[in-house]
């Protein structure tokens, strides 16, 4: 019975779908904006360590200063870092010193303790970071009505996030090909998912002056806001690679005590 | 339980005989998986994966129990909440990649320890209900991983959400009803976070109830084995414990060495990045697709594009995506061929490597976007999935002519060293646990 019944359902199912499978099929337009689209390329970025595996690297403080420095001075005007607190920046190599003064620098929303009007103060450690404008109507007021995302996840929150990054900041010089018209107020970058991005060329060679003498090339800055990027969005990375390399070692041991263990305790059978 | 030969449990301590004289769980555990459970003594590392598969339920239960303490159900904090466990928890890094992994790792260990079934058959009489209980197992893990996955209230949350329940929409008449109902409202919002969230919590424990079922079924017949030959005698058996406990010891450490591979380098390699942009309803994701385990599943839910025999083209896959689960129910009666081991079975050995690479087209096609050539590929993948189970299998038992099987798993394992088997076993002793005086 079973049988029977699941023959013939088996019998209707595979019909609809061979009939189904030879009907024909509208012809589709191909899209020509991904022919011109591009996939990220290669940021080579030392905290990846040897070959590029992510094991073993940790960050080049100097950089993620840097990277810190190329997004307070560039990217903050128009996007918000709202996950991270100033206390975070200490993992950059700030000193507590150095972190109440970055702190300290920036105003935060409060309420005057005499009136109980809206007021601000200088923001504290545990504040974080201040975003650039006050709600989506004014982000987007200011920006052509485009949004700029916050930034605390966006290296996770894109596919191949950190090549992607690096690829888009410094994919805005590429000649648009013949035939493709960018939009009035939107700028073509090839690695964007619609190859016109609302955002403008953000940076530019000598844009900014590193503190610690670092030419800023737009590759340079680029790295290094990637790499100051990626730390936002995985600020526990070091101590995840660390935890991975004591956590394999420990179980590989264990694996080959084990694998002696299970031989011994069969040897009398073979 | 179990064979006739097997250890019994004899307590050593003064303190443990008083115990087992008055709550036997000792002894419970003992027959379970311990040294008075025999066990074919030819099962290879494939028969591995059962045990491992409770690891991973333990892990998932164990890590969601702590990450419930600090995440919070509601649709203006539950994204904030995952990233505080992410960045301010102590460890809390660590334990949502492994609750998130550990997913991934349950359902990769339940599907090699299927397909061992489907191979072995393990789904014959008398372990019908052995194998449906596992079946439902697998149904409550997918409801319990779709709305795992939509609690931290990303993107794919929201919009997975939104996909797989509009599916009971398609449902002539109450459709629209059902789903309102299952979701709490027209749209994915707080009142689906909130029984999702509930669920997800309480569904594994249903499982582990399962699980306990499952296990008490099983040790009535005890494991199949690769020669799909029934135990004979002593000589066919080991103790699970030592043999199997050290064997499984040795297996979990390799499972846990791939495991930590995923949760400490490549945490995320397996979800999708536009989980990690809060949920917006105004904004639809390029492509919205499911978590990698229920892919082939999604891809026979759009492989049909027909409105066939007055049914529209939508329901066709909803019947058919719930139809791929629910015909595995009645596997024990759609293969009538009294071998087990595809070992012995030249022709369905074949079928079962198509359908084992099959799968994972469907998978690779659930992938992709519902465009040429994926569509056909889909419908000609799916047809052999239904094909493979509904007409092949049942018409396989005729046709068939099994290689001749060995006299018995211990021939089998001796035959070609040419020692004699050694017995492990005790002589017969008192069946009973001795009551308390
Ligand atoms: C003048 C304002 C402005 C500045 C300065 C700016 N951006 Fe943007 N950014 C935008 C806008 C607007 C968008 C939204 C683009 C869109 O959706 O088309 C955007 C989008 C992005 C995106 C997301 C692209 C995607 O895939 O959706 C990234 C990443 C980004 N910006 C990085 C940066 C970085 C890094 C800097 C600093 C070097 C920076 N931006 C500086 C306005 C700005």
């Amino acid at each position: 019975m079973v049988r029977f019944i699941g023959f013939g359902a088996g019998l209707v199912f595979v019909l609809a779908l061979i009939i189904g499978a030879l009907m024909p099929r509208e012809a589709t337009v191909e899209d020509p904006i991904k022919k011109i689209h591009l996939y990220p390329r290669h940021a080579q970025l030392s905290h990846d360590g040897p070959l590029g595996l992510g094991v073993f690297g940790t960050f080049d403080r100097a950089q993620l200063q840097r990277g810190y420095q190329v997004y307070k001075e560039v990217c903050s005007a128009c996007h918000g870092l709202q996950r991270i607190a100033f206390r975070n920046l200490g993992d950059l190599g700030f000193t507590d010193a150095e972190v109440k003064a970055l702190a300290r620098a920036a105003e935060v929303p409060s309420i005057n303790p005499q009136t109980g009007e809206p007021a601000t103060r200088p923001a504290l450690p545990s504040d974080h970071l201040p975003p650039p404008f006050p709600n989506e109507t004014v982000a987007r007021l200011a920006n052509n009505n485009a949004l700029p995302p916050d930034l605390s996840l966006i290296v996770k929150a894109r596919p191949d996030g950190q090549n992607y990054i690096y690829s888009l900041l410094t994919g805005y010089d590429k000649p648009v090909p013949a035939g493709h018209d960018v939009p009035v107020g939107l700028h073509f970058n090839p690695y964007f998912h619609s190859v016109n991005i609302a955002m403008a060329k953000p940076l530019n060679d000598g844009q900014i002056s590193y503190a610690d003498g670092t030419e800023a090339t737009v590759d340079q800055m680029a790295k290094d806001v990637t790499t100051f990027l990626r730390w936002a969005s995985e600020p526990e990375l070091e101590i995840r690679r660390q935890t991975g390399v004591a956590t394999m070692i420990f179980l590989f041991i264990l694996s080959i005590l084990s694998f002696l263990t299970y031989r011994k305790v069969w040897a009398n059978l073979k | 339980m179990s064979f006739p030969w097997a250890n019994q449990y004899q307590p050593k301590s003064p303190f443990m005989q008083w115990v087992d004289s008055r709550l036997p769980v000792p002894r419970l555990v003992y027959n379970a998986v311990g040294a008075g459970y025999p066990v074919p003594r030819n099962i290879n590392y494939l028969y591995n994966f059962g045990v491992l598969a409770g690891v991973a339920l333990m892990i998932q239960i164990i890590t969601g129990i702590v990450l419930a303490m600090h995440y919070s159900a509601h649709i203006t904090t539950a994204f904030d909440s995952v990233e505080h466990i992410m960045r301010n928890v102590n460890s809390g890094w660590l334990i949502r990649y492994i609750h998130m992994n550990g997913a991934s790792f349950f359902f990769i260990v339940v599907y090699i320890h299927i397909f061992r079934g489907l191979y072995f058959g393990s789904y014959k009489a008398p372990r019908e209900m052995v194998w449906m209980l596992g079946v439902l197992i697998l149904l409550l893990m997918m409801a319990t991983a779709f709305m795992g996955y939509v609690l931290p209230w990303g993107q794919m949350s929201f919009w997975g959400a939104q996909v797989i329940t509009s599916l009971f929409s398609a449902i002539p008449l109450v459709g629209d009803a059902i789903r309102t109902w299952l979701v709490g409202g027209f749209a994915p919002d707080n009142a689906t976070i909130t029984r999702f969230f509930s669920l997800h919590y309480v569904l594994p424990f249903v499982i582990l109830g399962v699980v306990i079922l499952k296990i008490w079924a099983l040790h009535i017949p005890g494991s199949t084995n690769p020669t799909g030959v029934d135990v004979q005698g002593p000589q066919d058996t080991l103790p699970f414990h030592p043999y199997f406990t050290a064997k499984d010891g040795f297996s979990l450490t390799i499972y846990l060495i791939l495991f930590s591979a995923f949760v400490f380098f490549m945490p995320n390699s397996l979800g999708h990045p536009d989980n990690y942009i809060p949920a917006n309803a105004l904004s639809t994701p390029a492509q919205i697709v499911p978590e990698w385990y229920l892919l082939p599943f999604y891809a026979i839910l759009r492989a049909f594009t027909l409105d066939f025999l007055w049914i529209p083209a939508k329901l066709w896959g909803v019947i058919a995506m719930f139809a791929s689960i629910i015909l595995l129910f009645f596997l024990p009666w759609l293969d009538t061929s009294r071998v087990k081991s595809a070992t012995y079975r030249p022709l369905y050995k074949k079928f079962f490597w198509v359908l084992f690479f099959n799968m994972f087209l469907l998978g690779y096609v659930g992938a992709m976007p519902a465009e040429e050539p994926y569509v056909r590929i889909g419908q000609i993948a799916t047809a052999y999935y239904f094909a493979h189970f509904l007409i092949i299998m049942p018409l396989l038992s005729f046709i068939e002519k099994p290689l001749p099987l060995p006299n018995s798993i211990a021939e089998s394992v001796f035959a070609k060293s040419g020692k004699k088997p050694v017995t492990v076993a005790a002589a017969p002793a008192a069946a009973q646990p001795a009551p308390a005086e």
